[in-house]
């Protein structure tokens, strides 16, 4: 094809503008733009790449405060509700029938979502008490049967070999597991548990039993005494297991021929059930040894139901005297704690055992300080008040099955007898513990005098504190001793010698304090922390603590600038030398600010103080530091940033921007913010002078420009700098800073070629095209309104910009360049017209630099008739193959294009024209739509003046269908 | 050619009393149709006496007259000889429970030197080159229920250093007072036996209490017998240093099979006892025994 010549055609935007209204039709035209060629002529890719285009004025910012799905996961991501799942026991996690068993009684209602379940407190005791001690493991378990059958041959074989292997527990083989570390301890109960469900499983009932007797009998063995409450979890989920798996068979026994209901009764049970029960029973009753014979029967407890109606009453009744008969007070209790649990999951409207139970336990109270336990201790080199701590999660558990939903009366008259007894600080911890908080706040100041009375020899008083600040913590005490409870309580804490004791106990009281008192005496307790826990560095061992303390602190002072004027507040923080933990604080700390900051701030207190805690956070990045660390590290310091104002102080403002940059300059995104909000304060001056800059305005929208044209070079990501160029050249523009304007442009310009083919986005690999042509789309609409430098050549951006289009390594295979092309072409015609159609106020465009010069109009057209010639070249290469698809494409695109910006007066435009119509229809890829829509389109345009040789180009363009 | 006999009977716990009827269903099952020379049962009540080895040499001469005695035995065909068609065949049965002349049913008993045993048999006999296919199973007798000849009373015992028998040293003997009762020693055999313990007071720390239940079987007649006691079983009720004062319950389930009401014939006697026995730190070992009188009430 002969080379063409460009004309534009001539637009009076004023009465197109006009026209669009009166048609009113349904084509959006109020956001029409030169550059935005006719949309039904348009191609995916570009419209794609419109989008991004913005008039010069605006500024966005980039990160909202709390982004959405940081918000929305708020504490509750799946997650993290799935492991607070596996905690309550309305969700069917453990698979121990005990917890069915409980499941069940909810429905029942008589135990309530409000009773702490076993299973929650499982795990505290795991952790809480361990052992670096060896372990060991008896187990007498009966190898396979070889022995000699008893003189008598008349017993039937069955009856006798399922004895003798009950016997053999006795006297078979002796399996000893020494030295064992706990947790090889703690595996071996797994692997024994394991054994039980596959022997259960494969119908071995006896081995089954055989190994809950086994285990059982462990639970009487004091040695190692620090881990036994460990040892009690783990041998009584075995317990669980077996009394589920057991009640699960006798009850499937009654499902023939339908399933038993829920509240079945005795009367319901069929024969052969009945009969497998009661042989469990006699079986049971014939283990020789007392703890194992309790456990297991106490596990088996439910099993009652198929037997007798009232025979869990009684059954709990007589296990409740059995223990009496255990003499290690240690053991007994444990045991009292697990019927206690057993009775409270099978039957919590037996309150009688319960009470029982305690009573017993008041009655045998005195044998923890007997001889024999005291003979022990020695011998295991522990001492008493260690020991004492061991009864507390038994008790505990004792106490507060009693207490639960308990009247008053009777809590009354348990604390009346827990205060005769000698020795009872282990008691009294227990009832604060477990009795209702409300119960305890209330008579607070008894509980304080009892716990001065204890001796000091015993039980530790400083678990005393922590129990009691625990209850103060959720319950209130009467107004009017508050202050001396805090008082009589802080001073025995505050004597407490052993940093870790001191520092649980101290962590539980901040909680009362911040509740009920002001900054004065919160600040008073944070000085005492930090007086006990400097020395010898003592708070390196107590960070999670410390980290609490903070924790607590935070929901009462929502007032920054109260907080940060408690005197030790920062030096609290000092406290965190350790990284991870110090950011820790740090965040959480700015999560609260961010969460309940209403207002911009200027206070300098709150400013340095936070500032401080953001530098921290910033400075704990370094290479290794996670991508989603980093992520969410800025978002708290934008946050910050955001919430910083000086009102009208603008230069202040600025130097903060300026100091903000030099302190968080390891974090992109908190520098991209930054420049956001100096682009910000420039767009802010230029409204408060109401677009008349005076001198001093002018210079500090010069300062500002400057403040970005010097930070965008450190950015990375090279799309950010590129965007953030332009950005910045708006701004600049908008505030008549021409050239500073012309400086971010050029700067833009030339770090095009820079741009990768591909970039990495969230992990993948994706080609970077779209992203550079949405940018030269944008960058294109803007240089309709910058003038040209007056001591470069004509156009030298636009020239530029189209240089480094052409030198840029495309991919192979690509129109990118060609679609460039296309999308300059609406630019050129909008910049030939008289008056543009948009300018900036106070800067004036090419058209009052050249008004209208026909030396200007033909340097455009010669661009236009070059890039045309490019096109038309690149068409001519896609004839083959597949690039026809991709020929149609261009071919309309460019005939739109045309269509909207040529004039088609002119013959070889006209005549261009219509070649390029029917090469986009020749091979039929076109959309039929599409074409129909356009030719409608040109049809209604022929008949306004002016246009009325579109109609005869009509006439010349056919619709092929595709056959 | 696979087949299998079974006996179901229809107690699920197999207990009768004499003369009830004993009934239940011959389950057979095969595979293909079945020839066979017919089907029959047979029930059979038996005390097996036996002597324990120490009194063999003692009584020899005696030894061989020592034979079972036989208390109740019957035996019915209940199919001709003919084919069983494949497939599972169930042909019910019934049998009056009914003692051999004047012999009374004894309750099913297993001891060591004294049996009591009720089995039923079932034989199918099967033509030459194929085994005669048995099975049998045990069911148990109890016996009806006894009028009490008193009134349930506790008992109660005292244990001191003066109050033993069979002390070598009493003077190293430590100083120990456990009280105590139990509830009655005429026991039913159902219920178990109960009772009370108290420690209240004892020099030396105490490492068990343990009830220890005892057979006391005997063989023999006018010429000479036998008497031998051995343990059926042994129940701790207190582990360790118990508290002093405090009461700790007796409580002891009498095993099914291996007990049963005290019986007293002219060729054999099956009595019980119970032990109390408390085992000291320093291993002083001291048993209380008490008589009991079983009875099914």
């Amino acid at each position: 094809m002969a080379s063409v010549q460009w004309h534009s055609r001539g637009r009076k935007y004023e009465s197109e503008w006009q026209g669009c209204h009166l048609e009113g039709s349904a084509v959006e035209f109020s956001d029409y733009h030169p550059l935005k060629a006719i949309t039904v002529t348009d191609s995916k890719s570009r419209r794609g790449g419109r989008k991004g285009s913005t008039s010069s004025t605006s500024s966005s910012s980039s990160s909202v405060a709390l982004d959405p799905l940081s918000s929305m996961l708020d504490g509750t991501d799946p997650l993290s509700l799935f492991a607070a799942a596996s905690e309550t026991p309305t969700l069917p996690h453990s698979i121990s029938a005990g917890e069915l068993g409980r499941k069940r009684q909810e429905k029942e209602e008589e135990v309530g979502l409000d009773f702490e379940p076993w299973s929650s407190k499982r795990g505290e005791i795991l952790s809480r008490f361990t052992t670096t001690e060896k372990l060991s493991i008896n187990l007498f378990m009966g190898s396979d049967k070889s022995k000699a059958s008893s003189p008598s041959s008349a017993v039937s074989e069955k009856v006798r070999t399922r004895l003798e292997e009950l016997d053999d527990l006795e006297e078979g083989s002796q399996r000893e597991l020494l030295n064992l570390s706990q947790q090889e301890y703690v595996n071996r109960i797994e692997e024994l548990n394991q054994s039980l469900k596959e022997a259960w499983g494969s119908d071995q009932k006896v081995k089954a039993l055989k190994i809950v007797i086994q285990c059982s009998k462990l639970l009487s063995d004091t040695s190692v005494i620090q881990f036994y409450p460990s040892k009690f979890v783990l041998i009584t989920d075995i317990l669980d297991t077996f009394g589920g798996l057991v009640y699960d068979r006798i009850l499937t026994m009654c499902a023939d021929p339908h399933p038993l209901p829920e509240s079945f009764s005795a009367d319901e049970v069929n024969d052969t059930a009945k009969e497998t029960c009661l042989n469990w029973f006699f079986k049971i009753a014939s283990i020789r040894e007392l703890v194992p014979r309790l456990y297991v029967e106490a596990a088996l407890l439910k099993c009652n139901r198929f037997l007798a109606k009232c025979g869990i009453q009684e059954t709990l009744q007589r296990l409740t005297a059995m223990i009496r008969g255990i003499g290690d007070p240690l053991v007994a209790v444990y045991a009292r704690a697990y019927l206690c649990r057993v009775g409270m999951e099978v039957a919590p409207h037996l309150k009688d055992s319960l009470n029982k139970n305690f009573f017993d336990l008041l009655a045998s109270f005195r044998q923890i300080h007997g001889e024999s336990v005291q003979n022990q201790l020695g011998l295991q080199r522990v001492e008493i008040p260690i020991y004492l701590t061991l009864y507390s999660p038994a008790i505990h558990w004792i106490l507060q099955c009693v207490a639960y939903r308990a009247p008053e009366v009777l809590l009354t008259e348990m604390m009346d007898r827990c205060k005769k007894l000698g020795n009872n600080a282990l008691l009294l911890n227990s009832v604060m513990w477990a009795f209702r908080a409300e119960f305890v706040a209330t008579r607070a100041t008894d509980f304080i005098g009892m716990i001065k009375d204890c001796d000091e020899a015993g039980f530790p008083k400083h678990l005393l504190f922590a129990s009691l600040g625990r209850s103060l913590s959720c319950a209130d005490p009467p107004e009017s001793e508050r202050l001396s409870i805090l008082n009589e309580a802080w001073k025995v804490i505050t004597k407490v010698r052993g940093p870790r004791d001191y520092i649980n106990c101290a962590e539980i009281w901040v909680e009362f304090t911040c509740r009920h008192f002001t900054k004065r005496e919160v600040n008073t307790v944070l000085a005492d922390i930090i007086k006990h826990m400097t020395p010898d560095r003592a708070f390196e061992d107590a960070y999670p603590q410390l980290q609490s303390v903070i924790n607590k602190i935070l929901p009462y002072f929502h007032d920054f600038s109260v907080l940060f004027s408690m005197e030790k507040f920062l030096p609290f923080l000092d406290m965190f030398q350790k990284d991870s933990v110090r950011v820790e604080v740090c965040k959480s700390i700015m999560e609260v600010f961010i969460r309940h900051q209403q207002e911009a701030t200027r206070d300098p207190v709150i400013l340095n103080a936070l500032l401080h805690i953001c530098k921290t956070m910033h400075d704990s990045v370094n290479a290794l530091t996670l991508d989603d660390e980093k992520r969410s590290l800025a978002l708290l310091i934008n946050g910050f940033i955001r919430m910083v104002s000086f009102g009208r102080d603008f230069e202040q403002q600025l130097s903060f921007c300026v100091e903000a940059r030099a302190t968080f300059c390891n974090l992109e995104p908190v520098i991209i913010h930054l420049i956001h909000t100096v682009n910000q304060l420039a767009m802010e001056t230029r409204r408060v002078m109401k677009g008349n800059h005076s001198r001093k305005t002018a210079a500090f929208v010069r300062a500002c420009a400057a403040y970005s044209f010097i930070t965008i070079p450190s950015l990375t990501s090279i799309f950010s700098r590129l965007n953030l160029y332009l950005l910045s050249g708006q701004v600049a523009l908008a505030n008549q800073c021409l050239s500073q304007a012309d400086a971010f442009l050029k700067a833009a310009v030339s770090i095009l070629p820079e741009v990768p083919r591909t970039i990495s986005i969230e992990g993948k690999q994706r080609s970077s095209e779209p992203f550079f042509l949405e940018f030269i789309n944008n960058f294109l609409s803007t240089l309709l309104v910058v003038p040209d430098h007056p001591e470069q050549g004509v156009l030298y951006l636009v020239r530029g910009l189209l240089n480094m289009v052409q030198d840029y390594t495309w991919e192979d295979n690509s129109d990118a360049k060609v679609r460039v092309y296309i999308s300059a072409l609406p630019l050129l015609a909008a910049m030939s017209q008289e008056s543009y159609l948009y300018t900036i106020p106070k800067v004036d465009s090419n058209e009052t630099l050249y008004g209208g010069d026909p030396k200007f109009i033909a340097e455009i057209n010669k661009l236009c008739e070059t890039l045309i010639g490019q096109v038309l070249d690149h068409l001519k290469t896609l004839g083959r193959d597949e690039g026809v698809r991709r020929q149609c494409g261009l071919a309309f695109s460019l005939f739109g294009c045309l269509l909207a910006h040529g004039d088609l007066r002119n013959n070889k435009l006209n005549q261009l024209a219509v070649n390029l119509w029917n090469l986009s229809h020749k091979h039929g890829f076109c959309e039929t739509r599409t074409s129909v829509r356009t030719l409608e389109y040109i049809k209604h345009q022929a008949q306004l003046a002016d246009m009325s040789h579109l109609s005869d180009i009509t006439t010349r363009l056919s619709l092929q269908s595709r056959a | 050619m696979s087949v299998s006999l079974d006996i179901r009977l229809k107690r699920a716990n197999k207990v009768y009393h004499e003369g009830e009827r004993l009934s239940g269903v011959l389950v057979i099952s095969t595979r293909d149709a079945l020839q066979h020379q017919g089907v029959s049962l047979s029930l059979e009540g038996l005390v097996n006496l036996q002597l324990s080895s120490k009194s063999v040499g003692v009584f020899e001469a005696f030894y061989n007259s020592v034979k079972p005695i036989q208390l109740v035995s019957s035996n019915m065909e209940v199919v001709k000889p003919g084919k069983v068609p494949a497939g599972r065949t169930e042909i019910p049965f019934e049998f009056p429970l009914q003692a051999k002349g004047s012999k009374v049913l004894y309750e099913t008993y297993h001891g060591v030197f004294v049996n009591i045993q009720y089995t039923l048999r079932c034989d199918m006999r099967r033509p030459l080159l194929a085994k005669d296919l048995s099975k049998s199973c045990e069911f148990m007798l109890h016996c009806q229920p006894q009028k009490p000849k008193l009134p349930p009373s506790p008992v109660e015992f005292s244990i001191t250093p003066e109050t033993l028998q069979n002390v070598k040293e009493r003077t190293s003997l430590p100083k120990f007072l456990i009280k105590g009762h139990l509830d009655a020693t005429s026991c039913a055999i159902t219920r178990p036996l109960t009772g009370e313990l108290v420690v209240e007071r004892s020099e030396v720390a105490i490492k068990s209490i343990e009830l220890q239940l005892v057979r006391v079987e005997t063989c023999g007649c006018a010429e000479g017998y036998a008497r031998d006691a051995t343990e059926i079983q042994n129940i701790q009720i207190a582990e360790g240093d118990v508290c002093h004062g405090l009461s700790i319950p007796i409580y002891m389930v009498f095993p099914r099979l291996f007990t049963c009401p005290t019986l007293e014939t002219t060729n054999f006697k099956v009595e019980f006892e119970v032990n109390i026995v408390i085992v000291l730190h320093d291993d002083h070992l001291i048993t209380e025994n008490f008589p009991l009188k079983l009875v099914r009430v």
